[in-house]
């Protein structure tokens, strides 16, 4: 599974991307193979508050439908619209044109609640 | 069998156009030896066996008292009194034990042989094709629902035009012994490719097939499932008092397709409401890669089942608007081709 470094993760397979104060997310490479083929995704609206391991968005694939938890608390400042018309790009694209929201931090002590590359290629391999 | 391969979407789609190969071994075979009057099997069906001709096959069930479905299953009839019976998985010692009760203790013979035969689906349109290269020109005058024994790797083979995709397509029964040499063998024409569990659900729901244990039940019978035509009123059989009394009761709930207005798709257990009130819950659900959104079934209070109805599914934070529609919901199957 491909686990790019630079990142950090959470414990559902969430990835973020921090640039200044503001955190890109999207879901892991393992976690778009673990849904298979997805179907639909719903994103939350601009400027709604999100708190840290909340649900935040849902994606459908054919097999099933889950939750996505905000990685860090803040604002929603970007939405990916491409994703909501191509759900599929999430599959194709999990760290580049797959990502879902842009969240306005709030906290960014939270950081500290979350896994670097290395530690999160550890934490798949004790889960598989 | 695995959930899928390569994909559920493209396994489903590869079954659509063109042919795919699925290992359905987990599924049970038992063999019969009787006359189906005198042994009874004629009332523990809801077909009628006597009327069968031979080398066909019929889809048809198994009632409890109350007219509950013990098991949906396929009769073959191999000989004047030697009879198939496929069965489900995961009902496969019940259904035994049903027919052990059930059937007369003279001249009868009962044999569970799922431990020692395979079973591989080859479906889709060009799965004739395939077929006729490995197993013969006899595959041509294969029926809907006929089937006929061929030599394929050395041994005499049932083949059955059967299957659970709505698509042109084939059921083989091999010895444990020979299924990997059959599996390699079928994915050698590179037309066919391997298919898993997660498009057999997909294929089925499209086309409206029941899955047992999820959309019929010990607590359902054929009426409420809309499964009537396989059980013939006009001979006796267990269950069929509680059918037409029910008949004179008229249905409480009936099994209805519906279809999401988005590519969102119902699932299993996702309660479904219409007018604020609750009316039911979905059996089966899931995305239709033929439709491009989301179908399922499930049973609906029966004076809110027209077609066209719109109706609620939710689940916790999940909340999807669709409509009841008519069964199938994919008609372009390569089926009867």
């Amino acid at each position: 599974m491909n686990v790019p470094e630079g990142l950090f993760y959470t414990k559902e397979h969430e990835w973020v991307k921090i640039d200044g104060n503001l955190a890109k997310m999207g879901i892991s490479d393992h976690a778009q193979h673990e849904l298979g083929d997805i179907t639909f995704v719903e994103l939350p609206a601009l400027h709604v508050q999100c708190k840290q391991f909340k649900q935040i968005a849902i994606i459908e694939s054919v097999k099933a439908a889950s939750d996505v938890y905000a990685p860090l608390s803040g604002k929603i400042s970007a939405v990916n619209k491409q994703v909501v018309a191509n759900p599929e790009l999430v599959n194709q694209s999990p760290y580049d044109q797959g990502w879902l929201l842009v969240i306005e931090l709030t906290e960014e002590s939270q950081l500290a609640n979350l896994m670097d590359a290395e530690t999160y290629k550890n934490y798949l391999k004790e889960n598989l | 069998m695995p959930i899928q391969y390569e994909g559920i979407i493209n396994e489903h789609q590869w079954t659509r156009n063109n042919c795919a190969v699925f290992d359905i071994c987990h599924m049970g075979e038992f063999l019969i030896q009787a006359d189906a009057l005198s042994s009874n099997l004629d009332k523990i069906l809801t077909q009628n066996l006597v009327g069968m001709p031979l080398k066909t096959c019929r889809y048809g069930f198994m009632l409890n008292d109350n007219a509950g479905i013990i098991d949906d299953v396929i009769i073959y009839r191999i000989e004047q009194n030697k009879w198939m019976l496929v069965v489900n998985a995961a009902t496969q010692a019940a259904d035994f034990e049903h027919l052990r009760k059930n059937l007369a203790r003279n001249n009868v013979k009962l044999e569970n042989v799922s431990n020692s035969l395979a079973k591989l689906d080859l479906q889709g349109p060009l799965s004739r094709d395939v077929l006729v290269a490995i197993a013969g020109e006899g595959i041509l005058k294969l029926d809907y629902y006929a089937f006929d024994y061929f030599s394929v790797l050395g041994e005499n083979i049932i083949i059955s035009r059967t299957g659970y995709t709505g698509e042109l397509g084939f059921e083989l029964y091999v010895n444990n012994d020979k299924v990997i040499e059959l599996w390699n063998l079928l994915l050698e024409n590179k037309k066919v490719k391997p298919a898993g569990l997660g498009a057999r659900d997909t294929l089925r729901l499209e086309v409206g097939y029941p899955l047992y244990g999820q959309d019929i039940n010990q607590k359902t019978t054929p009426l409420e499932a809309g499964l009537t035509s396989f059980v013939d009123m006009k001979k006796d059989f267990i269950g069929k008092t509680a059918i037409e009394k029910k008949q004179k009761q008229g249905l409480e709930k009936k099994l209805c397709c519906f279809q999401t207005e988005s590519r969102r798709a119902p699932r299993h257990d996702y309660e479904i409401f219409a007018n604020n009130q609750k009316i039911g819950i979905v059996t089966s659900g899931s995305y239709s890669p033929s439709l491009g959104c989301g179908i399922g079934m499930g049973y609906l209070e029966t004076q809110i089942t027209a077609i066209g109805t719109e109706i609620i599914l939710l689940l916790e934070n999940i909340k999807i608007n669709a409509k009841v529609v008519k069964r199938p919901f994919y008609q372009k199957g390569s089926l009867r081709a």
